[in-house]
C-alpha cells in the first residue's frame, strides 16, 4: 500500500484534450467547411453578378464596395440556422455522446470530479462558438478584401468609418455573437445532460432555437420576446450605427449571461447526482 | 477494518423501477488478495462494481476503498485504482493511444512529463504497443478489451477492479492476462474479479464471493468455501453396479452410477477403507478417483442453480 498523498495540481490538459477531440474530429471538419463555404459562395455570387442596389440585404450591397462587408453578409445569413446548427450538435454531444459511448463512466472512475466535467465540456463549447463565428467572419473578410479590396466602413447611420475603425467593429459583432452563441450552448449542454442519444438532444436544442425564432416573429406574443434565448441575436446590428447604440446589446448580454447561468446551474442539478448507468 | 482494500455494509442499491439489483451486500476484500466476483449474469455484479466506482449512488449502505469513505474519499482514492467496467469503451474515431491520452490527461494526480512512458508501457504490457496508432473502431473485440485494461494500467494502482478482464480474448490473449494479474498480484496489488468462468477463479484467485440475485450468498478464502463442499469417490469398474452396492453399504450418499462410473459422496468415510472394502467383495476395480468438489458444484451448491441468467 503506498501511502503517498496524491494531490490533484491545476492542470489545462484535459480542457485542451477536449478541444483536440471537437476539432481533431472529422464529422467537425465538415461542419466547418460548410461553415466557411457560405461566405466564399456569397463573393463568388457578388464577383460574377454584382448587386444592381437595392434588390439584397444591405451588406451584400456593400461588398463591392469593401470586401469586409461579406463577412458581415456571411455571419446575417448564417446566425438563423448554421451557426445554431454548429453549436447545437457539439453543445447536445458534450455529455450525451460520452454517455452513449461509455467513455463517460471511464471519465468518472478516472476520476473527473461531475462538476469540473460540465465546467471543462461548457468552455470548449463557447471555445467552439467563438471559433465558428471567427470562422464565417474570416473567411468573409480575407476573401472579401482580396476580391474587391478594402475601403471605409459606411455606418447603418449613414456615416463613414475609416478601414481599421470598420475592422474593429467587425471584431465587436463577432463578440456578441459569440456570447449569445454560447448561451445557446448551455441550453444544449443542459439537453444534453437529460439523454444518451447526442442526436436527439442536438435536434431538442435545434427546436429551442429555431421554435424561439418562429415564436419571436409572431407579433401578438411581443409580451414574451424579450424572454427568448433569441430575441437579442440581431441586436449585433446595432454595433454597426455610428455612435453605437447599446439599447438592445446591453440588454443581450444580460440576457446570455442569465441563460449561461440558468442552464448552467440546472445541468449541474441533473448532472451531479445522476446514476451513470450507460 | 484496516486490513480490507474494499469493505461495504449494507450496499443497497434499488433502482426507479422497483428493482433491487443489489441487496444488503457486505463485501469484505482482503489487502493483496485475487477476489473472484462470482455469479450469473444478472445477479448484480456490475451494479455492485459501478456503486464501489461511485457512478451509482447507493439506496442505503456505506463502502470504503483502500481505507478511506467513498464517495467522499474519490478525489484521493480513485487515482489508485483501475478499473474496467462492463466493457470497454473508448472514442472510435481516435486511435489506442490517443484514446489513452485523453483518460491520463484527465487525470490531474499524475505528472504530464512522463505520460508518454507511461502510456507506452501500459500499451506493452498488454501487447498493443505495435497497434497503438490504429483506430479504435478498427480493433478486434480482443484488442478492444487489451486497450481497457491498458487504461487500468496507466499508472501504478494499489487495487484494480475488473469487470471480466478476458472477455472476448482469444486463449492465448487469456493466458497473458491471467499471467498479467498474477504478476501485478505478486507486486501487492489487490484484485477484485468479476467472472463467469470458474475455470479463471481456479487458477488465480485466493478469494471469493458469490452473488445470487442481488445478495452476496458467499464469500471467503477460496479454500474454506472449498472445504464446506464434501469430496466424492469416483470408481471405475466393469461391475458399476457392484461397487455402487458397497459404497451404500460404507455410508456413502448421492450414489450414482453411470456407464462403467460409480460416484458417491465421501461424507466422513475415508477413501483408503472405499478401496479395501471394494477389493473385498470382488469388485473389479479399474480406475478409482477422489475428487474435491469442483467450483462448478460448489457453486450450484450455492446458488441453487447453474449459469442461468437472474431474474
Amino acid at each position: 500500500m503506498s501511502a503517498v498523498e496524491l494531490r490533484a495540481r491545476p492542470s489545462t490538459r484535459f480542457f485542451r484534450s477536449e478541444l483536440w477531440l471537437i476539432f481533431g474530429r472529422r464529422r467537425n471538419w465538415v461542419g466547418m467547411a460548410v461553415l466557411a463555404a457560405v461566405p466564399v459562395l456569397l463573393i463568388i455570387a457578388v464577383k460574377v453578378s454584382p448587386p444592381g442596389g437595392g434588390g439584397g440585404p444591405d451588406f451584400v450591397n456593400q461588398i463591392t464596395q469593401n470586401g469586409v462587408f461579406a463577412a458581415l453578409a456571411a455571419l446575417t445569413l448564417e446566425l438563423p440556422l448554421f451557426l445554431p446548427v454548429a453549436v447545437a450538435s457539439i453543445s447536445a454531444d458534450s455529455i450525451a455522446g460520452e454517455a452513449n459511448l461509455g467513455t463517460l463512466r471511464y471519465l468518472l472512475a478516472v476520476p473527473v470530479d461531475r462538476v469540473r466535467l460540465l465546467v471543462v465540456k461548457f468552455a470548449a463549447i463557447a471555445v467552439f462558438a467563438l471559433a465558428a463565428t471567427l470562422l464565417v467572419a474570416g473567411v468573409g473578410a480575407l476573401l472579401g478584401l482580396a476580391v474587391f479590396g478594402g475601403g471605409p466602413l459606411v455606418t447603418l447611420s449613414g456615416t463613414t468609418l475609416p478601414f481599421w475603425a470598420g475592422v474593429g467593429r467587425l471584431v465587436l459583432v463577432c463578440g456578441y455573437l459569440t456570447v449569445c452563441l454560447t448561451a445557446m450552448g448551455a441550453i444544449g449542454m443542459f439537453v444534453s445532460t437529460l439523454t444518451e442519444q447526442p442526436i436527439g438532444a442536438t435536434i431538442a436544442t435545434l427546436v429551442l432555437t429555431v421554435g424561439s425564432e418562429i415564436l419571436d416573429a409572431i407579433p401578438q406574443l411581443a409580451v414574451i420576446h424579450r424572454y427568448l434565448p433569441t430575441h437579442y441575436w440581431l441586436a449585433y446590428t446595432d454595433l454597426l450605427r455610428d455612435p453605437v447604440s447599446y439599447d438592445q446589446v446591453v440588454p443581450g448580454l444580460w440576457s446570455a449571461t442569465a441563460y449561461i447561468l440558468i442552464f448552467g446551474a440546472a445541468a449541474w442539478a441533473r448532472f451531479a447526482g445522476r446514476d451513470v448507468t450507460s | 477494518m484496516t486490513d480490507l482494500a474494499v469493505v461495504s455494509t449494507g450496499l443497497t442499491k434499488r433502482f426507479r423501477s422497483g428493482q433491487v439489483a443489489v441487496n444488503t451486500v457486505d463485501l469484505a476484500v482482503p489487502y493483496g488478495s485475487v477476489y473472484g466476483f462470482l455469479g450469473p449474469n444478472g445477479s448484480g455484479k456490475t451494479t455492485t462494481i459501478r456503486l464501489l466506482l461511485g457512478l451509482v449512488r447507493p439506496t442505503a449502505g456505506t463502502h470504503r476503498l483502500l481505507g478511506s469513505a467513498m464517495p467522499g474519499a474519490a478525489a484521493r482514492v480513485l487515482p489508485r485504482v483501475g478499473a474496467l467496467v462492463e466493457g470497454p469503451a473508448f472514442h472510435p474515431y481516435l486511435s489506442g493511444l490517443d484514446n489513452l491520452r485523453r483518460l491520463d490527461a484527465a487525470d490531474r494526480t499524475v505528472e504530464p512529463r512522463s505520460a508518454g512512458a507511461r502510456i507506452d508501457a501500459a500499451l506493452d504490457r498488454v501487447g498493443l504497443l505495435a497497434a497503438r496508432r490504429k483506430r479504435y473502431r478498427h480493433y478486434s473485440l480482443g484488442m478492444r478489451q487489451r486497450l481497457a485494461i491498458a487504461a487500468a494500467l496507466l499508472r501504478p494502482r494499489d487495487l484494480l477492479i475488473l469487470d471480466e478482464p478476458t472477455n472476448g480474448l482469444d486463449p492465448q490473449g487469456t493466458r497473458e492476462v491471467r499471467s498479467l494479474l498474477s504478476a501485478l498480484s505478486a507486486t501487492g496489488t489487490t484484485v477484485v474479479l468479476s467472472t463467469h468462468l470458474l475455470s479463471e477463479v481456479e487458477q488465480i484467485c485466493s478469494h471469493v464471493g458469490v452473488m445470487h440475485l442481488g445478495r452476496l450468498v458467499a464469500q471467503g478464502p477460496l479454500a474454506e468455501l472449498r472445504a464446506r463442499t464434501a469430496p466424492s469417490v469416483e470408481v471405475r469398474s466393469a461391475d458399476a453396479a457392484g461397487a455402487a452396492r458397497v459404497l451404500t453399504e460404507l455410508g456413502l450418499t448421492e450414489v450414482v452410477t453411470v456407464g462403467e462410473t460409480a460416484t458417491g459422496v465421501l461424507g466422513g468415510v475415508v477413501p483408503e477403507k472405499v478401496v479395501a472394502a471394494l477389493v473385498h467383495a470382488d469388485v473389479p476395480v479399474r480406475g478409482f478417483q477422489v475428487r474435491s468438489a469442483d467450483l462448478e458444484e460448489m457453486f450450484v451448491q450455492l446458488t441453487g442453480e447453474g449459469f442461468d441468467v437472474s431474474g
